[in-house]
């Protein structure tokens, strides 16, 4: 019953993401709209970003200075392991599950209130192809944004690992600098780009989904925001985990 | 003008397939105002979807002018919906954009006209629905009756050939919905447009109902138009246009003058 149920929403998400896959009506509507979507879902990101980046970074170097108090490992371990730890999963996985949360809600109940007050409705009677319309500008201006948040949260993270250092001399900011230059894969920078792309991808592609296929009233959209996080949240861990298996090893 | 021959539309149900229209032929002629009538549930929302396509019909056509949209393609059903304006029951306007964005928006989307050519006929149409004043304000900063005249505005700006109107009355107070009814129906002789208009308003009925079709449990219970609706005999029809107290008086005062007066003719002569 619930395979049933899954399956029969995977095939409905793959031919929603089909009608929306196309040449949009009027490239100026269409690229005024990508532009929108960029600011609304990217830039207007960038304080939350920039507050919990901070946060993560300097929590990550005192929790790592915390548990490796041991004499046989050289000081910039902590800077190492924190660049380690933020280029390779916070920046990329858990950005975008905390991102999920705030645009995916977004973008599902924005769709979906659009959906129970007939709005989709007025633009296909006009003869526009409304997932095409709605959703294409979404996906796209996630998916080109998403790198630069992602280098964003990498820099913030780092910096806030550094100010922590600064200001409470747990490790010397010298050792710290020296700890993140040390043994640089600049692989796994590209790696959590390329990463972002995807979860870019399944949060803007997922919430449309939920959103355009409401059915009922402003509780239902309610509902549908919070299985578009939940799903979005899913989706980026599983495929994190393919990812990961695929690029690294 | 549009045909509907045999239209027949089921869905499924919890226990199997529900059907909601049997059989459905109508006529909805140009330049006039045509009413399709019937309680809640009786599948008039259902038949205005097929007609304009939200729905395909199991059975039956559907003729605009000779060419039916159920045997449409994606492309020919695109180009065909160009024609087409629609008033919702919630007006529908977008959130996002000013009462000018929404009037411009098919403008944009649809004709080669220059921005400042939109705009322009964007503003001749808030001005025949008497917004005026109103270009810049957002549709919540709208009342229920401005947010109605403001979709007929958007609906009307790419100079639709059919028009239809899902409950164009529903949430107005009676001199809104007056205003409403009359605007679509000046709308409708001034451009020859057909319109369609899904209500159960008999104010409406008796106002501006030059075609009216009335739908019963999903087949055609009776047409005509708002002066042959006092004289019929249907039962279900007479069960739904005298529901309220004020529509029997009326239909008692028609009787009964109408009765007087055949009286004093035959008298005369």
């Amino acid at each position: 019953m619930i395979l049933n149920k899954s399956l029969d929403s995977f095939g409905n998400y793959c031919m929603f993401m089909w009608r929306s896959i196309g040449v949009p009506e009027k490239w100026k509507v269409f690229f005024r709209r990508y532009m929108d979507e960029m600011a609304k879902l990217g830039i207007d990101s960038i304080p939350l970003i920039l507050i919990v980046s901070l946060f993560i970074g300097s929590l990550c170097t005192i929790l790592i200075k915390l548990n490796i108090n041991n004499p046989l490992l050289p000081r910039y371990t902590v800077g190492l392991t924190t660049r380690e730890i933020i280029l390779l999963e916070f920046s990329s996985s858990i950005l975008c599950l905390i991102l999920s949360g705030k645009i995916g809600s977004n973008i599902a109940s924005e769709i979906g209130t659009m959906r129970v007050t007939e709005q989709i409705d007025a633009i296909d009677i006009m003869g526009i192809n409304s997932a095409n319309f709605l959703v294409m500008p979404k996906v796209l201006g996630l998916i080109t944004i998403m790198p630069f948040l992602v280098t964003i949260c990498m820099a913030t993270s780092l910096f806030g690992g550094y100010l922590i250092c600064v200001l409470t001399s747990i490790v010397d900011p010298k050792t710290y600098i020296f700890g993140i230059q040390t043994m640089f894969i600049e692989w796994y920078v590209w790696f959590a780009l390329i990463k972002s792309l995807f979860f870019a991808f399944i949060i803007s592609s997922i919430s449309s989904y939920y959103g355009y296929t409401v059915q009922g009233g402003s509780i239902e959209v309610g509902k549908a925001s919070t299985n578009a996080v939940v799903m979005s949240n899913i989706m980026i861990l599983v495929v994190d985990v393919i990812l990961t298996k695929l690029m690294l090893q | 003008m549009i045909e509907v021959k045999g239209v027949e539309k089921s869905f499924d149900d919890v226990g199997g397939r529900r059907q909601v229209l049997f059989g459905i032929n109508a006529t909805f002629y140009d330049g006039k105002t045509n009413l399709i009538i019937g309680q809640s549930g009786s599948g008039k929302t259902v038949l205005v979807k097929n007609i304009v396509g939200l729905f395909r019909p199991d059975v039956g056509q559907i003729l605009y002018d000779g060419r039916d949209i159920t045997m449409m393609d994606r492309k020919q059903l695109k180009e065909l919906r160009k024609e087409i304006g629609m008033l919702f029951q919630g007006s529908a306007l977008f959130d996002s954009e000013t009462v000018l964005g929404n009037v411009m928006f098919p403008l944009m989307m649809f004709s080669s006209m220059s921005q400042d050519e939109q705009r322009e006929r964007a503003q001749f149409c808030i001005d025949r629905v008497n917004l005026t004043g109103s270009e810049n304000k957002y549709p919540s900063e709208l009342s229920g009756g401005m947010q109605k005249r403001a979709a007929i505005a958007r609906a009307i700006s790419l100079n639709p050939k059919y028009l239809f109107c899902d409950e164009p009355n529903s949430g107005l107070d009676p001199t809104t919905s007056i205003v409403i009814d009359e605007l679509l129906s000046d709308i409708t002789h001034e451009f020859g447009i057909t319109t369609i208009i899904n209500t159960h308003d008999m104010n409406s009925v008796m106002g501006i109902g030059e075609n009216i079709v009335f739908i019963n449990k999903g087949h055609v219970g009776w047409i005509g138009n708002k002066d042959e609706i006092y004289n019929q005999d249907n039962d279900d029809l007479n069960n739904f246009v005298y529901a309220t107290d004020l529509f029997r008086d009326v239909r008692r005062y028609r009787l009964v003058h109408g009765y007087q007066k055949s009286k004093q003719q035959t008298a005369d002569s």
